[in-house]
């Protein structure tokens, strides 16, 4: 990603702002942009959704076929997460080879489904050692106004909920993708000392730090990540934590729906 | 409206901006409203990004310097250099950021645009000056005039409901300050107009939203 | 013949059958469904989407803008640079990310198609970037791409001379037809894209593979042709319907052009 300019009178109107409990878009700090999904939206897709968050627009896809499983977990199938940040959804994504951004996304969506066993890998065996099914998650941003991880994460989650194992590889049926657990990810971001929720691009670009929380369908914290350069407090963490476990129960709908 | 490539019908007139001339014929070149002005016809660009002209005020924003000039971006394919004796401070060779840093944003007219698209602004005129405090509305640069309009009495009732200051730039940035609670209203008339979900009744639109939100009509 | 996802098939394909109807049920000269929006990303300058058959394809036009980096630079025009990129999920096999060697070819041809006809004089030391990424594939994306990445130049206020349509016409079963599919493209004789400044009828994009006889070549283009009318219209009503509710009634009056 290339470094934009930031306006110094627009990051402490913001900062101001905010401080006062609004945001520029009219939201107040715990509120999260709506959120639209449309499942098999690509019919090439195994399984597929294009998820709106805001004005951000992300399209995930899921493409299933079988291979064989990695020599030292031979019970288990194979799963990879790749994103893409394609220059079309940003002024400031450039052409190339993934920036840090685009893996630590790859890598943190790819951790909130293999970590929590939202896909049981085991559960994708066909024939131990020789033939298992192969998932590749595939995310690519279309628009970019802020709050890529949950958007991504949010898509990822529809699209396996969707997603078929192709009958045709094993000369059965088309059967659904099995997923057991609903980890939703929802991204906090403290602005001086006020933290918001679902950062839109105009926070994102002004926040000092950044914590983002996976809680899944039984209020448990399944996944953590941190990110910039600015820190939060102990009570901080624990305000974050219980705030996405109340937002997360309203997403959740969304996303099995 | 027009598109790229359709006929443009000239009835004796020259062939302004927004348009070119193949075989005789004169067609359009941009995405825009065919329109007559001074002997020539013209498309007005719908879309775009900011092309400067001469004696356009514009917000800018400082993205660079050096020890005798800032560069600024005017929110166009052209970055504008300011040269420090543009500026209305008195500035030692390399004192540059003491005046205006990265960051900054500032109100400046441009002096001239030569034929390679280099651009020169100044801030040595009335009213132009460094910002500080308020937020800056970024419009589409072809609503300007509306936001503006007929000699300035959209911007100005504006300004005399929610009493705000207010700089509207040519390049489609909006300076607005005051009171908070005034500037969200404020804000709100200029992205009413630039959404201009209606072609007609605009004006009667945002006036009606103003005198909602300040609970009275202004003459 | 586009070879982007070659499915190992055994069965026999009969790609016309005796009223010679094709396989999705259209005829020689018939297109697929076409459905363009203008106008449909946020951050984008300008932007547009095409459904055409079974593709579908965004395009967004950034700029004019700074050239990056410098050294490629014009000192006397802007740049047209345009990127094709097919997403992983695009196609039934899945697609490693990132520009393979297809993509890069297809980017070059359209970007020598738009030079054409954007007035690139009028923007030195910049460069217009356009981004095709196709979605969903069912041969013939990059005219599908090319159809749309002209309306997200208009709508990107990029002056030019016309807009650019594209189509592509092969044979399949010895017969000449229009806007071949997957299959058609996969086991039929020939493909054939084609991209055309539509008032003048200026080829800018051409390209073919398979075996046409001159004759079949003619049939073949006149059907493109043809079609390109068809499509120029609706990538006109695309644009008219994203502008449509704007006015503008109180235009600027332009200043004097200078030098």
């Amino acid at each position: 990603m290339s470094a934009e300019v930031i306006s110094e009178l627009m990051r402490e109107h913001i900062v101001k702002l905010v401080a006062s409990g609004k945001r520029a878009d009219g939201r107040v700090p715990e509120e999260i942009r709506p959120l639209k999904i449309r499942k098999n939206y690509i019919g090439t897709a195994e399984g597929s959704a294009r998820v709106n968050l805001g004005n951000t627009d992300v399209l995930v896809g899921v493409k299933i076929s079988t291979g064989e499983p990695y020599p030292d977990t031979p019970r288990s199938g194979v799963l990879t997460t790749s994103c893409e940040l394609v220059p079309l959804a940003s002024p400031t994504f450039e052409s190339g080879p993934p920036s840090p951004t685009a893996i630590e996304l790859a890598r943190v969506v790819d951790r909130g489904i293999r970590e929590t066993k939202t896909v049981d890998m085991e559960k994708l065996v066909i024939t131990p050692g020789e033939k298992v099914w192969v998932v590749f998650i595939d995310i690519h941003a279309l628009d970019y106004d802020g709050n890529l991880f949950d958007a991504a994460s949010y898509g990822t989650l529809a699209a396996l909920s969707c997603a078929k194992m192709p009958g045709r590889m094993t000369g059965g049926a088309d059967k659904p993708l099995p997923v057991d657990h609903w980890p939703v990810s929802i991204t906090a971001a403290k602005i001086r000392n006020t933290i918001v929720f679902d950062a839109a691009l105009d926070e994102e670009r002004i926040a000092d730090a950044r914590l983002t929380v996976a809680i899944d369908e039984n209020g448990d914290v399944r996944a953590m990540q941190k990110g910039l350069s600015g820190s939060f407090s102990y009570d901080e963490v624990r305000y974050v934590i219980s705030t996405a476990r109340r937002l997360g129960n309203e997403l959740r709908r969304t996303i099995q729906a | 409206m027009v598109i790229p490539g359709d006929v443009i019908e000239t009835h004796g007139l020259k062939p302004g901006e927004g348009t070119y001339v193949e075989g005789g014929k004169v067609f359009a070149s941009l995405l825009g409203i065919r329109s007559e002005h001074g002997g020539y016809v013209d498309v007005i660009p719908l879309t775009g990004r900011y092309i400067p002209r001469a004696d356009d005020d514009v917000v800018g924003q400082v993205v660079d310097l050096g020890p005798s000039h800032w560069l600024v971006d005017i929110n166009s394919p052209y970055p504008a250099p300011l040269h420090a004796t543009e500026s209305p401070w008195r500035v030692e060779f390399g004192e540059t950021s003491h005046f205006m840093d990265v960051g900054d944003s500032l109100l400046a007219r441009v002096i001239s645009v030569d034929e390679t698209k280099r651009v020169q602004i100044t801030m040595r005129d009335q009213g132009l000056r460094r910002l500080t405090g308020g937020q800056i509305v970024e419009i589409s640069y072809s609503k300007v005039p509306r936001v503006i309009g007929k000699s300035g009495s959209m911007i100005s009732m504006i300004k005399s409901y929610t009493k705000t200051q207010a700089f509207v730039g040519q390049n489609g940035r909006i300076w607005v300050d005051g009171d908070p609670k005034d500037v969200i209203h404020a804000v709100r008339a200029v992205h009413m107009i630039d959404e201009n979900a209606q072609a007609a009744g605009l004006t009667d639109a945002v006036e009606d939203y103003l005198a909602g939100a300040y609970g009275r009509k202004e003459g | 013949m586009i070879m982007v996802d070659v499915e190992p098939v055994e069965k026999e394909i009969q790609l016309l059958d005796a009223n010679e109807r094709r396989l999705d049920g259209r005829a020689l000269d018939e297109l697929r469904p076409i459905k363009i929006e203008a106008g449909v990303l946020r951050r984008a300058d300008g932007s547009a989407h095409v459904e055409w058959g079974g593709n579908r394809v965004l395009a967004a036009v950034y700029g004019p803008r700074e050239a990056h980096p410098r050294h490629l630079q014009d000192p006397a025009r802007a740049l047209v640079q345009c990127r094709y990129n097919m997403a992983p999920f695009s196609v039934s096999d899945r697609k490693r990310p990132g520009p393979d060697r297809r993509s890069v070819e297809i980017s070059k041809v359209t970007s020598e198609a738009f030079s054409a006809v954007v007035f690139t004089e009028q923007f030195p030391r910049t460069s217009v970037d356009v981004f095709i990424e196709v979605l969903q594939a069912d041969a013939g994306t990059r005219c599908a791409g090319i159809t749309a990445a002209a309306v997200a130049l208009a709508d990107a206020g990029i002056p030019m001379r016309d807009l650019v349509t594209a189509c592509a016409s092969g044979k399949i079963a010895g017969k000449v037809a229009l806007d071949l599919n997957k299959e058609e493209d996969n086991f039929g004789d020939a493909d054939c894209p084609m991209a055309i400044v539509p008032r003048t009828g200026e080829i800018v994009l051409l390209q073919m593979d398979g075996h046409l006889t001159e004759d079949e070549f003619d049939q073949a283009m006149k059907l493109s042709i043809d079609a390109t009318k068809r499509i120029y219209e609706m990538q006109k009503e695309a644009l008219r319907r994203r502008y449509s509710t704007v006015a503008f009634d109180e235009p600027r009056a332009p200043a004097e052009v200078s030098a």
